[in-house]
């Protein structure tokens, strides 16, 4: 581990803690690019966490782990989309509910295996040649599996959001349901649609974190809030995939940084005021975009957070 | 297409309301619920409050174990409950009175915030004993309890400079406290025990329980140089960050080994179990006096998980001895000549630190290279 400098080994180890964000962040912009806002995000991915200890440790398999972990991801989405898209309740308060129930519910399915161990899990993989090339190998190409997955989810997300006639009708939906309606798409099949997917991908990014940060279960500990800030980067990346990585990865070098400095003996800054530096940098690019004109809610689906009932329009 | 700017907003809103949310959602509330028993017979009712859930595999998990082993020792002598992810401040509060209502004789509270609340319910039920664990105050009913985790923190010192190549340690500390630096100072001279050239870095994560912060946190001493790292938070994420890349670790609260097999080497530990045993039987005597209790190796309150087989067997034989000394009481892990960073002597060849000076540590030992916040 000589070899490489800090610098190198502090971006790789970005990656890491941003690839939770990347999943999680790509499921709110799906489902969000429907127009139904998902709140639930923080509790799909303690569901998703705790369902992929179980799994791993009853089948080792981490990667059955981890496609279960999204599967309860979902299957919580599904619970916000009855109540958000059937019933057409307020997207903000189920959406809120469903992360307190998703931690409770987590909370009491992992109420046997607190204090255990993860039996199993990925490690990480060198890609030929690329992992060779100077600097750029070592941060990009010396990561675990999952890593490139969640490459391929954000590409595979962003070509599908634009580049397919599916991709476009779920922008039609999101933006103004009613000509959706008119052109004969099913607003309700959409939405649902791609909320659970959105909380397929947020449940991955639970299991990654299990899988990859934390090797135990701790109730609400495990992901800490992180699902509150994959909503922010929605917003952050202009509801786009690919600007999702971008966001995720700075999130993660901030992060990092409180650390590098300080192993480093930089200590000008208080390690209190780099703790928050992520958190700080989210809101001021938060409040950045928003007081730009030209970058005003730019991306942000018409429809979001509507319920779409057929009549009204 | 002409969008409504407010929709446009209301998404920034909500973005900007995610993150102020996520500051505040370090945990939410599942409460084993403190149920009332007809009492056929006389049993002692004794309660556990707790900051977090047992499942933290850290300090909450080992007071459980503790609640656990008292259960086992006495019986249908008593009967316990256990109140998990209790807040500090008014909310303790409220937890304290349902308790002392409901009958709870022996309350136990594990967390330092709970300090005040205790104090006030204390004295609004003198008929009830509360113990509360790492705080100061004490009354004619409320005592304190704490153990000497720097004897342990010593030997796992020892350990670390036994297994490291480079003698470039690295600590992953919680907050800027006496009982932390305490621990930390106690690591370094252990390392020098074993190689007077042995150095600690140390970061400061601010947290007690946050695998994603501390795992980076260790990545960031891993990268540094260290190859040994030990921790002071509740999480085995240091040690999954240590395993990761082959360095070796130093774990706290429990025996955690099972958590980073390769990595793990040893560590400091709690065993609350005897403690509270005798506290009960006390109550059910009528002898419980109000005190400040503080354990050590000697009486087992503190624990040294370890050493790891793979230890050199003349580095886990010099742990043995160092350990034996402290528990026959001829030596303590502050014994001078203890130097400070910058070359000031904190405790004098011959001295050893007193109580005192142990609780308000707030200095680093030569050989420790970081800071500390004031």
């Amino acid at each position: 581990m000589t070899q490489e400098s800090v610098l190198i080994l502090t971006l790789a180890g970005a990656i890491g803690t941003g690839t939770p964000l990347v999943f999680a962040a790509i499921g709110g912009v799906i489902s969000e690019r429907a127009g139904v806002i998902n709140l639930g995000m923080e509790g799909m991915m303690l569901i998703g966490a705790v369902t992929t200890f179980l799994v791993v440790n009853k089948t080792g398999s981490p990667l059955l782990g981890f496609i279960a972990g999204g599967i309860a991801g979902a299957l919580l989405a599904l619970i916000h989309a009855t109540l958000a898209i059937s019933l057409r309740a307020n997207q903000i308060v189920c959406g809120l509910a469903l992360t307190i129930f998703g931690t409770g519910l987590a909370s009491f399915i992992g109420k046997p295996i607190e204090g255990a161990g993860l039996e199993k899990s990925f490690s990480k993989l060198k890609i030929p040649f690329l992992s060779d090339i100077p600097a750029v190998g070592p941060v990009l190409f010396k990561q675990d599996g999952l890593v490139y997955f969640s490459w391929f989810v954000a590409l595979l997300a962003s070509l599908y959001l634009n580049r397919t006639r599916t991709g476009l009708s779920l922008r039609a939906v999101g933006e103004n349901p009613a000509t959706a309606d008119a052109m004969g798409l099913s607003v309700v099949r959409m939405r649902y649609a791609h909320v659970i997917i959105g909380g397929l991908l947020a449940g991955f990014g639970g299991s990654y974190v299990i899988l990859r940060i934390v090797p135990a279960w701790s109730q609400a500990g495990t992901t800490n809030g992180i699902g509150w800030i994959a909503l922010a980067l929605v917003v952050f990346a202009s509801w786009r995939p690919l600007r999702v990585i971008g966001g995720a990865y700075l999130f993660g070098v901030a992060l990092q940084a409180n650390f590098a400095l300080q192993a480093k003996g930089i200590t000008v800054i208080p390690a209190e005021f780099l703790a928050m530096l992520p958190y700080l940098l989210t809101v001021v690019i938060l409040v950045v975009l928003t007081a730009n004109r030209r970058t005003r809610g730019a991306g942000a689906p018409a429809a979001l957070g509507l319920p779409f009932v057929r009549d009204e329009r | 297409m002409e969008i409504p700017l407010k929709r446009r907003a209301l998404a920034v809103v909500a973005g900007v309301t995610a993150v102020l949310l996520a500051a505040c959602s370090s945990s939410s509330s599942s409460s084993t619920a403190a149920e009332e028993a007809a009492p056929a017979v006389e049993k002692l009712k004794v309660a556990f409050v707790y900051i977090g859930v047992p499942g933290d595999a850290g300090w909450t998990y080992m007071h459980d174990q503790g609640r656990l082993e008292m259960e086992a020792a006495l019986g249908d002598q008593i009967e316990t409950t256990a109140v998990e992810n209790v807040p500090e401040g008014p909310a303790g509060k409220k937890t304290f009175e349902d308790l002392a209502r409901q009958g709870y004789k022996l309350i136990f509270g594990t967390s330092f915030g709970y300090m005040d609340p205790m104090l006030e319910v204390a004295a609004a039920y003198p008929d009830v004993k509360f113990m509360h664990a790492t705080g100061y105050k004490t009354a004619p009913n409320m005592g304190t309890y704490f153990g000497a985790a720097e004897e342990a923190r010593f030997l796992a010192g020892m350990i670390a400079a036994s297994v490291s190549k480079s003698g470039r340690l690295g600590y992953v500390a919680a907050f800027p406290i006496p009982e932390v630096v305490r621990g930390i100072n106690a690591f370094e001279l252990g390392a020098q025990a074993i190689n007077p050239k042995a150095t600690t870095k140390v970061v400061w994560t601010s947290t007690w329980y946050d695998p994603t912060i501390e795992s980076k946190a260790a990545q960031s001493l891993l990268n540094a140089g260290a190859d040994v790292l030990a921790q002071h938070q509740d999480s085995p994420a240091t040690g999954q960050a240590a395993e990761e890349v082959g360095a070796r670790w130093l774990s706290y609260n429990s025996n955690m080994q099972s958590l980073a097999p390769k990595a793990w080497a040893g560590g400091p530990g709690w065993d609350w179990g005897p403690f509270y045993i005798a506290q009960a039987k006390a109550v059910i005597d009528g002898t419980w006096k109000s005190e400040q209790y503080y354990g050590n190796m000697k009486d087992g309150m503190v624990k040294l998980f370890g050493p790891a087989e793979d230890v050199p067997a003349d580095a886990a034989a010099a742990v043995k001895a160092a350990q034996d000394a402290f528990i026959a009481g001829t030596a303590a892990p502050f014994d001078g000549p203890i130097l400070d960073q910058a070359g000031k002597t904190q405790v004098a060849q011959g001295a050893t630190a007193p109580m005192d000076a142990l609780m308000s540590m707030q200095y680093f030992v030569k050989g420790v290279q970081g800071t500390i916040a004031k």
